[in-house]
């Protein structure tokens, strides 16, 4: 007998996001494999409803940006998308620099949905990764980082892939109403459409609007690139290179320091880049 | 007898063909409506025909004798009998008139036949080889029912076995000719390429007798405007109406399959089949009927469609597979060739419009291509501030600095691939070499949209040029140069119906022109044998194939030309995003095109695109080295003969010849 499955209603939350080199506002990346692996559950878990949810400030660029998730609904086939209530994506309009997690948590609680998913980092804003933390918390619901897919849900208990390191994989099971976070494991997004993105409605609705207090703390400055752990492969045969290749970066040798004067920690400091190499 | 069942026979063919027209009209109305000055056309018809439509005919002289003496002989045939037969006016002149026309289709007929004896593989087979027995039936059978009219025979000669016979012949002769032309049959053609001449979508293609030449290769602006207009061709109702009919005018000649470069390379797209496909999908059915080439890999009968349903599925199968429409190179091969001057590029690009804008599914580095237009300016998704680096030492004037310039030099994309950077430096070297006074946008410069577009994006492609058209406003210049033919074409051809409208040069055609003013000299050439190809959006976009052989030749150098060079010019499958969609198929063109160059012996093969230059060097193993114009020219520098030196203050550029120092 099959295992009896029904649809379920997925929440994808999705953010504006940050074109890396030109800064300007685009559907953020790992929001919308958010949304991929959302249509994609068609497959698995035929019936699902998607809904698409944003709180921000409401602008020209934002709303360009948004409708770059409603274009997805196009892709892959009439049943995805179409099928699935992407034509609209409830915005729920704040004033800049307004705490988006207690109005989400509260258009979340009011109509509560089996699945959330959202991308594991912003890419504007304070981009901590800790949205999807601060909703599980306040919610009550189990969160499950870095998910790869969705295998099936049975019974209000879904059976997920999570991604780890070096691509491995978990399988866990968890009981719904779950929040989910994906990052680059999973899926690419597919090719937004012009014509379905231009055509969806916005369903804008007004939410007390809470200042993010903490991002008012913040110096927001232009990223630079964060320096990479320098690889020193001393290998003599190709087995030892590739080894060395696929190897995670070890932090074994790293060293805390605590309760040091400012002279001290810069010695080991400096002490460190001559070892590596950096400073001669 | 014959005087009573010629009349009822001429005037019931007649009747059906009026009922088949109003049929077939029917269908192409089925399209969207299109803007068209119906009474001009109409009058503008015969030049049309018997100008440009037989310009492009004449190139095959042979068929265009053999449709001379049909086709003329066939009108003047109907024509007069009709009048003689049909409405009893038996004069002896107008007999002999008819007896004449007669005679001479049947000649035209049996040169029909002989072609048909071992027809090319490009020619379609099925009804198509019953034609010439058709043709010969009707002109036979009205030559000889002629007879007695002039007096030659009796009236009363033969038998009544004879008579039937005669009547039976001229019944299947009427048949094909007047109800198969409005019925679907071969003759179609005649009705149906008649009203598309003078319907056609792209009036301004034609010539006129003001001695212009007539070209219109830019693609025509959607409406983006209008937010509830579906965006593209999904069915073939969607298509406006004179396109449908422009299908219908096919005569499945063939010539455009012999000339397209994808179907020579295997992949699956034939621009004959593509066209008849349209004609089934307008009236519903299936492909199984189509008796000549298939799209290679593709069995015919496996496709069907109707003017609602949809051309591409988004699972399974319809009208045509999505990688037949991205299998083309935009070249206009086939345009150039159609003797019934049907727009296939149009329509090709109108249906991966709907496939881009509505399906979002542009197939392989498509979706990404596109990304990094909408993100960052240019399909590489490099940084827009670097696109300067390559002239990091060359200190060229920015128009943000200079505000005005003589010259505005188009970089284009090129700016950031390492190979064409090399044809850049060459260009600034030549151009400083004769003292141009120029200057360039820099980081201001955007992708002028061309690949947008033609991967259907319109959206893009009109943000794009909307902003560049906003930037070039800010500045004064006497003209555009650019090395890159495909921003030459958007710039000059497309831009135009946005709000913008500039004068633009390719590079050849300025190096030319600054050669006839003297302002250059060359070392003569030591080189090797020298080919060239022509870049399709240089020639058959826009009709440049003298000035990059003018230039050659002032440097020295005989070609060794190709045999398809000029307007028959194969492309190098660089073109229409091609590349980027990079449908699969046996060959690779730019292997193909290499081949023809190796044909020639030729050492070095001289072109005039980036595009090219990148495709053609792509290619391994290849006998030719390939060199960007801009750089042969920019190695034979050398001073001006009596140089300016000589006196001591500069004069102003351009009003100055090598003689006048004298
Ligand atoms: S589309 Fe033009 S060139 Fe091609 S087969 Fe038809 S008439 Fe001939
Ligand atoms: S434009 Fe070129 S590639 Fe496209 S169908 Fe015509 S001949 Fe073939």
């Amino acid at each position: 007998m099959r295992p009896e499955q029904q649809g379920i209603e997925v929440a994808v939350l999705v953010s504006v996001g940050r074109h890396p080199i030109t800064g300007r506002t685009r559907r953020a990346d790992q929001d919308a494999r958010g949304l991929e692996l959302a249509l994609g559950l068609e497959r698995q878990v035929p019936g699902s409803r998607v809904s698409l949810l944003h709180a921000g400030p409401r602008s020209e660029e934002s709303e360009a940006a948004l409708r770059g998730y409603l274009g997805m609904a196009a892709g892959a086939g009439m049943a995805a998308g179409a099928g699935m209530g992407l034509e609209t994506l409830t915005l729920l309009e704040q004033a800049e620099g307004s705490d988006a997690i207690p109005a989400l948590v509260e258009h979340l609680a009011a109509a509560p949905p089996q699945l959330v998913i959202t991308g594991a980092r912003a890419e504007r804003g304070e981009g901590s990764g800790l949205l999807p933390y601060a909703l599980a918390e306040r919610l009550g619901w189990p969160l499950v980082n870095g998910l790869a897919a969705v295998e099936k849900v049975e019974n209000g208990v879904a059976t997920l892939l999570q991604a780890l390191p070096r691509g491995q994989r978990r399988r866990l099971k968890v009981r719904l109403p779950a929040i989910v976070s994906v990052d680059a494991a999973a899926p690419a997004a597919r090719q937004s459409a012009f014509g379905p993105a231009r055509r969806a409605g916005l369903e804008v609705g007004r939410v007390a609007a809470e200042p993010d207090l903490a991002l008012a703390e913040w110096q927001l400055a232009p990223a630079r690139k964060r320096p990479k752990r320098l690889k020193i492969i001393k290998a003599a045969s190709a087995r030892d290179r590739f080894k060395a290749a696929a190897a995670k970066v070890e932090g074994g040798n790293g060293q805390v320091l605590e309760g040091v004067s400012a002279e001290q920690g810069a010695e080991a400091i400096f002490k460190l880049l001559k070892e590596e190499g950096i400073l001669r | 007898m014959l005087e009573i069942l010629l009349p009822i026979l001429i005037f019931a063919a007649l009747a059906l063909a009026a009922i088949g027209a109003w049929r077939r009209i029917r269908l192409w109305r089925q399209g969207r409506p299109a803007e068209v000055d119906l009474l001009r056309g109409l009058v503008a018809m015969p030049r049309r025909y018997l100008v440009d439509l037989h310009h492009v005919v004449a190139r095959d002289k042979a068929m265009s004798n053999t449709h001379v003496a049909t086709a003329g002989g066939f009108v003047a045939a109907a024509m007069l009998m009709i009048l003689v037969h049909g409405l009893g006016l038996a004069n002896p002149v107008l007999g002999g008139l008819l007896l004449a026309a007669s005679a001479l289709m049947f000649v035209g007929s049996l040169f029909v036949a002989r072609r048909r004896r071992n027809p090319p593989a490009r020619l379609s087979k099925g009804p198509w080889m019953r034609l010439p027995k058709s043709l010969m039936a009707f002109s036979l059978s009205v030559f000889l029912s002629t007879l007695p009219t002039v007096g030659v025979l009796p009236a009363d000669v033969g038998s009544w076995i004879l008579a039937l016979a005669l009547v039976a012949a001229l019944a299947w002769g009427l048949g094909e000719m007047f109800f198969g032309m409005t019925w679907g049959g071969p003759m179609k053609h005649a009705f149906a390429g008649a009203l598309h001449l003078a319907f056609h979508r792209r009036p301004e293609r034609f010539s006129d007798k003001q001695g212009g030449t007539g070209r219109s290769t830019g693609l025509k602006a959607l409406n983006l405007e209008d937010t509830s207009a579906p965006l593209g061709v999904e069915t073939p109702s969607d298509f406006t109406w004179n396109q449908l009919l422009g299908f219908d005018a096919c005569v499945q000649c063939g010539r455009c399959e012999a000339a397209c470069p994808a179907f020579a390379a295997g992949q699956p797209l034939n621009p004959k089949k593509l066209i008849q496909d349209m004609v089934v999908g307008m009236a519903g059915g299936s492909d199984a009927a189509y008796a000549g080439s298939p799209y290679p890999g593709k069995p015919v009968g496996e496709h069907a469609g109707e003017p609602h349903g949809p051309i591409v599925a988004r699972q399974g199968t319809a009208l045509v597979d999505a990688e037949t429409l991205w299998s083309c190179t935009t070249c206009r091969a086939c345009v150039e060739e159609c003797p019934m001057m049907i727009e296939h590029v149009d329509a090709i690009v109108d249906m991966r419009r709907f496939l881009t804008l509505e399906h979002g599914n542009t197939p392989n580095k498509g979706a990404e291509v596109l990304d990094n237009l909408i993100a960052t300016d240019n399909p590489g998704g490099f940084d827009p501030g670097s696109r300067l680096h390559w002239a990091a030492d060359l200190n060229l004037p920015l128009m943000a600095d200079v505000k005005q310039a003589d010259v505005l030099l188009w970089l284009g994309d090129g700016a950031f691939d390492m190979r064409n950077q090399r044809t850049l430096r060459a260009l600034v070297k030549v151009l400083r070499a004769a003292e141009v006074e120029f200057a360039v946008l820099g980081n201001e410069e955007r992708d002028s949209g061309d690949v947008a577009r033609r991967l259907g994006d319109e959206a893009t492609f009109q943000s794009l040029a909307g902003r560049n058209i906003a930037t070039l406003a800010k500045y004064r210049f006497q003209r555009i140069v650019t090395c890159d033919p495909h921003s030459f074409h958007v710039l000059g051809n497309e831009y135009g119906e946005l709000g913008g409208n500039y004068e633009v040069r390719h590079h050849t055609t300025f190096i030319a022109e600054l050669y006839d003013a003297d302002r250059l000299a060359f070392a003569p050439w030591k080189g090797g044998t020298v080919t060239y190809h022509d870049p399709c959006y240089l020639g058959r976009y826009n009709g440049e194939y003298e000035a990059p052989r003018r230039v050659l030749e002032a440097l020295g150098i005989q070609l060794n030309e190709m045999e398809r060079s000029g307007f028959r010019s194969r492309c190098c499958g660089g073109g229409g995003g091609a590349p980027i969609t990079d449908i699969p198929g046996e060959r690779r063109i730019p292997d193909m095109r290499m081949n023809d160059v190796k044909e020639t012996g030729a050492e070095l093969v001289a072109v005039g695109c980036p595009q090219c230059t990148a495709m053609l060097e792509g290619v391994v193993d290849a006998s030719a080295e390939v060199r960007d114009i801009a750089e042969l020219v920019a190695d034979a520098l050398v001073a001006r003969p009596i140089a300016d030196a000589a006196s001591p203050a500069r004069r102003p550029v351009g009003k100055t010849t090598a003689e006048e120092v004298f």
